[in-house]
C-alpha cells in the first residue's frame, strides 16, 4: 500500500485537471473493478459487485490544490492565481511543477514587512529570458502543483499531496484485496474536491448510494503550540464526529467505534472546526445519504511537505476493510 | 438596438417581470415552445425533437439593485443592497422603484453637516436613504411599500464610434446575444435560458438545468475590465477592446477542458480576437449547471465591461459583435461533433 502511495503522490492533478492522476489509479484497480467508468466531472468511478442489493459509496479524491498562470510579462515572469487553499505565506520560494514537467520557482517583490506577503506580491520563475521565451513553455491558464518529493522512514513519511492521495491508496488497496464483498461497493475516486467538493456530488447523483463513507486525512494539534485540536499523529486512525461540512451520520461513526475496538485497531475521534470532505457533498445529494468520513492524521496540509504516521495509515487501511465487510451496514439503512 | 431597450429596462433580483417580458417578445417567433418556470427563468427552445446533443445557452436577466426595508416618518426610505455593491458609489444616484417607476434620488447628510470623522468613512447603509419627495410616510406609502426594488436609470448612450455606456450590461449583454442567436436555426434542440437571481447566489439556473438535463450548457456574461489607471497590467482581469473572455476557472467552475478548446479552435479558425479572464475571483450560473444531476460540461463567454455593478458601466461594441461571431460559429461547429 505504501508503493500505491508513492505512485500516486507522483500524480499530476490540480482540481479540475485530473486525467494525469485519474490514468495512474486507472491502472492499478481496473482490473480488480468488474466496471470502472468516468463522468462528466473527471470522477474516476470502479464497481465492485457483491452479494447483496445495497450500495456502498467510498469516496477519496484525486484533487490536489496548486496554482493557475494569470498573466506573462514582458520579462517572462508569471502571475498566478490560487487553486483551492494556498497559502501565500508558506509559497515563497517553494517550486512548482507544470502537467508536462516544466518546473518554476516562487519569487517575491520587494517587502518592507512580512505582513507585506500577499499572493500578488509573488511571481512563479521558470527560468525563461523573456515573455516569448516563458509562453513557449507555459500559457495563460496552465496550472502546477507542488514538486512531488516522497521521503519514508520506517514509521512516517513525508511527502506532496497526501491530501488526498492517501485515501486514494487506501480505496485502491482496499479495492485489489476485496473478495465478494457484503454489498455493491462503488470506489470513487472524485475530482474537485479542493475547490467545493463539487465531482463528489455529481458522483453521488449518478450512483444513488445507500450509504457513504469519505476517506480523506485531517489535521492535527500535536505540534508545538497548535491550535487545540484532539487528533495526534500516531494515534490511529481517526473517526469524525463532524467538520464545517458535514456532521457524521451517528450510526456510521458508532459502527466505525465498534468495528474498531473489535478488531483492536487503534482509533481517535475527530472534531475539524476547519474543512469538509466529500461527505458534505454526498449526504445531500437527491433526497439525502447517510455519510460519514474516516480521517488519516496528517501534518501539514497544504503544504508541499504533509506528513503521516504509517502505523495510522495501517490502522485506516485496517478499519476500512472491517467497515466495508459488516453486517452492519445494512442495519444503518434500514433504520435510517 | 435590443441591447440599448434591455439595459434601459430594470430587472433587480427577483423581480424580472419588466426583462422578461421584453425577451419574451422579442423572441416568440423565433422559438418553437417558450415557458417561464417557477422560478421565473424564461425557457425557450428551437428544435426540441431534432436528434443530436442539446445544448442550452444561458444568460442572466436579472442585475444588481436596492430593496425597499423601511419607509420614516419624514417619508424617506430605507433600504438594503440587492446583491454585490460597492457601497461608496450610491450617493447621489437617481433611482426609480417598484412597477410604478417612482423616481428617487439616494440622499444623505449634507457633506458641511458631516463630522470629520464621517467625511472619512464611505456612507454605510444606515446613512443612506432614497428620497421620492414625498411630504411624509402617509404620502410615500401611497407610492411605495417595503420590498419593492430600486434599481438605477441610467440611459443607454453610444459615446463614440464603438463604445457605449449603460446600466447592466452584467448580464443584459448575455441576454441580448441569446436573444439575437434565436434567429438562426441550429440541427439540434437549442434551448435559450435567461434565468433569475444570478447576483443574489446564482439560484435560478439550476433548476432550469435540472430540468432540461442539457447535453452541455454555454453561459454568456458581462464580466468585470479592470483596464484602468493605477491598476498594474498582471491585474488586469479583461481588457477592453481584445475580444470576447474565455474562463478557464473561477470561483464555482472548472470550465470543461474539451469545450474550452473547441471555443479556441472556432476562435481561431474564424480570426476572431479572443482573451482568457485572468481572475478566479467571482463566479456565474456555469457553476450551478456543471455540478445538476451527474454533471454538465459547461463552459463561459464573457464580454469585457467596466464598471461593472455599478450605475453605469462602459462596454465596446466590436467585443460585442466579435462575441457573437464566437458563439454563433461554434454553435455552428457542434454539429459536426459528437456528444
Amino acid at each position: 500500500m505504501i508503493e500505491l502511495l508513492e505512485k500516486f503522490t507522483a500524480g499530476f492533478g490540480p482540481a479540475g485537471e485530473e486525467s494525469q492522476i485519474t490514468s495512474i489509479i486507472r491502472d492499478e484497480i481496473e482490473e480488480f473493478s468488474d466496471e470502472v467508468r468516468t463522468d462528466n466531472l473527471g470522477n474516476l468511478i470502479a464497481l465492485k459487485r457483491g452479494s447483496g442489493d445495497k450500495k456502498i459509496m467510498l469516496a477519496a479524491h484525486m484533487d490536489e490544490i496548486g496554482i493557475m498562470i494569470t498573466h506573462v510579462d514582458d520579462d517572462g515572469f508569471l502571475r498566478f492565481t490560487p487553486i483551492g487553499g494556498v497559502n501565500p505565506g508558506i509559497l515563497r520560494h517553494k517550486n512548482f511543477v507544470f502537467a508536462d514537467g516544466t518546473l518554476g520557482t516562487v519569487g517575491v517583490e520587494k517587502l518592507d514587512s512580512i505582513k507585506d506577503l500577499k499572493l500578488e506580491k509573488l511571481f512563479l520563475d521558470i527560468g525563461a529570458a523573456d515573455k516569448k521565451e516563458a509562453e513557449q513553455q507555459v500559457k495563460v491558464g496552465d496550472s502546477a502543483v507542488y514538486q512531488k518529493s516522497f521521503y519514508s522512514t520506517s514509521s512516517r513519511i513525508i511527502a506532496n499531496s497526501l491530501d488526498d492521495r492517501a485515501g486514494c491508496a487506501l480505496l485502491a488497496g482496499l479495492l485489489r484485496n476485496l473478495e465478494m464483498p457484503a454489498h455493491d461497493i462503488y470506489f470513487v475516486f472524485t475530482s474537485q474536491e479542493e475547490v467545493g467538493t463539487r465531482g463528489a456530488g455529481t458522483a453521488a447523483y449518478g450512483i444513488e448510494p445507500d450509504l457513504a463513507l469519505a476517506v480523506d486525512v485531517t489535521g492535527t494539534g500535536d505540534t508545538p503550540e497548535a491550535h487545540t485540536m484532539d487528533v495526534k499523529l500516531g494515534k490511529g486512525a481517526a473517526i469524525k464526529v463532524m467538520d464545517r461540512g458535514s456532521i457524521s451520520h451517528p450510526g456510521i461513526k458508532n459502527l466505525l467505534v465498534k468495528l474498531a475496538e473489535q478488531a483492536e485497531i487503534p482509533y481517535q475521534y475527530e472534531v475539524l472546526e476547519f474543512g469538509a470532505t466529500d461527505a458534505r457533498a454526498i449526504q445531500l445529494s437527491r433526497s439525502g445519504v447517510p455519510s460519514g468520513t474516516l480521517s488519516i492524521p496528517c501534518r501539514y496540509i497544504h503544504s508541499p511537505a504533509e506528513m503521516l504516521d504509517i502505523s495510522d495509515f495501517k490502522a485506516c487501511a485496517g478499519l476500512l476493510q472491517e467497515f466495508v465487510s459488516s453486517k452492519e451496514l445494512k442495519e444503518i439503512i434500514k433504520n435510517n | 438596438m435590443l441591447l440599448e431597450k434591455l439595459s434601459n429596462a430594470r430587472a433587480v433580483s427577483g423581480r424580472e417581470k419588466e426583462v422578461r417580458e421584453l425577451l419574451r417578445e422579442e423572441i416568440k417567433d423565433n422559438v418553437d415552445r417558450l415557458k417561464t418556470d417557477v422560478m421565473g427563468n424564461l425557457i425557450a427552445v428551437k428544435g426540441p425533437d431534432k436528434p443530436g446533443p442539446r445544448v442550452m445557452l444561458a444568460a442572466h436577466m436579472d442585475e444588481v439593485g436596492l430593496m425597499i426595508s423601511e419607509i420614516t416618518s419624514d417619508g424617506l426610505l430605507k433600504f438594503k443592497p440587492v446583491g454585490g455593491f460597492d457601497k461608496r458609489i450610491l450617493v447621489s444616484k437617481k433611482v426609480s422603484i417598484g412597477e410604478k417607476n417612482i423616481s428617487g434620488v439616494i440622499g444623505a447628510k449634507a457633506i458641511h453637516l458631516q463630522k470629520k470623522s464621517e467625511r472619512d468613512k464611505p456612507l454605510d447603509y444606515d446613512n443612506l436613504y432614497i428620497d421620492i419627495g414625498a411630504k411624509n410616510k402617509e404620502n410615500a406609502e401611497k407610492l411605495v411599500s417595503p420590498g419593492d426594488m430600486a434599481a438605477f436609470t441610467t440611459e443607454f448612450k453610444k459615446i463614440s464610434s464603438h463604445r457605449a455606456l449603460g446600466k447592466a450590461f452584467d448580464d443584459r449583454v448575455g441576454c441580448s446575444l441569446l436573444a439575437e442567436l434565436t434567429e438562426y436555426s441550429y440541427d439540434y434542440p437549442i434551448y435559450f435560458v435567461f434565468t433569475v437571481q444570478e447576483e443574489v447566489g446564482l439560484r435560478g439556473a439550476g433548476q432550469a438545468a435540472y430540468w432540461l438535463k442539457p447535453d452541455l450548457a454555454l453561459v454568456l456574461e458581462g464580466t468585470s475590465a479592470a483596464d484602468v489607471p493605477e491598476n498594474k497590467e498582471f491585474r488586469y482581469s479583461t481588457t477592453l477592446g481584445k475580444g470576447p473572455a474565455l474562463t478557464v476557472r473561477d470561483r464555482t467552475i472548472v470550465v470543461n477542458k474539451k469545450l474550452l478548446q473547441e471555443l479556441i479552435a472556432t476562435a481561431e479558425e474564424h480570426d476572431i480576437p479572443y482573451q482568457f479572464r485572468r481572475t478566479t475571483a467571482g463566479g456565474n450560473d456555469a457553476g450551478v449547471i456543471n455540478i445538476t444531476g451527474e454533471g454538465i460540461p459547461a463552459a463561459v463567454i464573457s464580454l469585457p465591461c467596466r464598471y461593472i455593478h455599478s450605475p453605469v458601466s462602459l462596454l465596446d461594441l466590436t467585443d460585442y459583435a466579435n462575441m457573437k461571431k464566437l458563439v454563433y460559429n461554434y454553435l455552428l461547429a457542434i454539429k459536426r461533433k459528437e456528444f
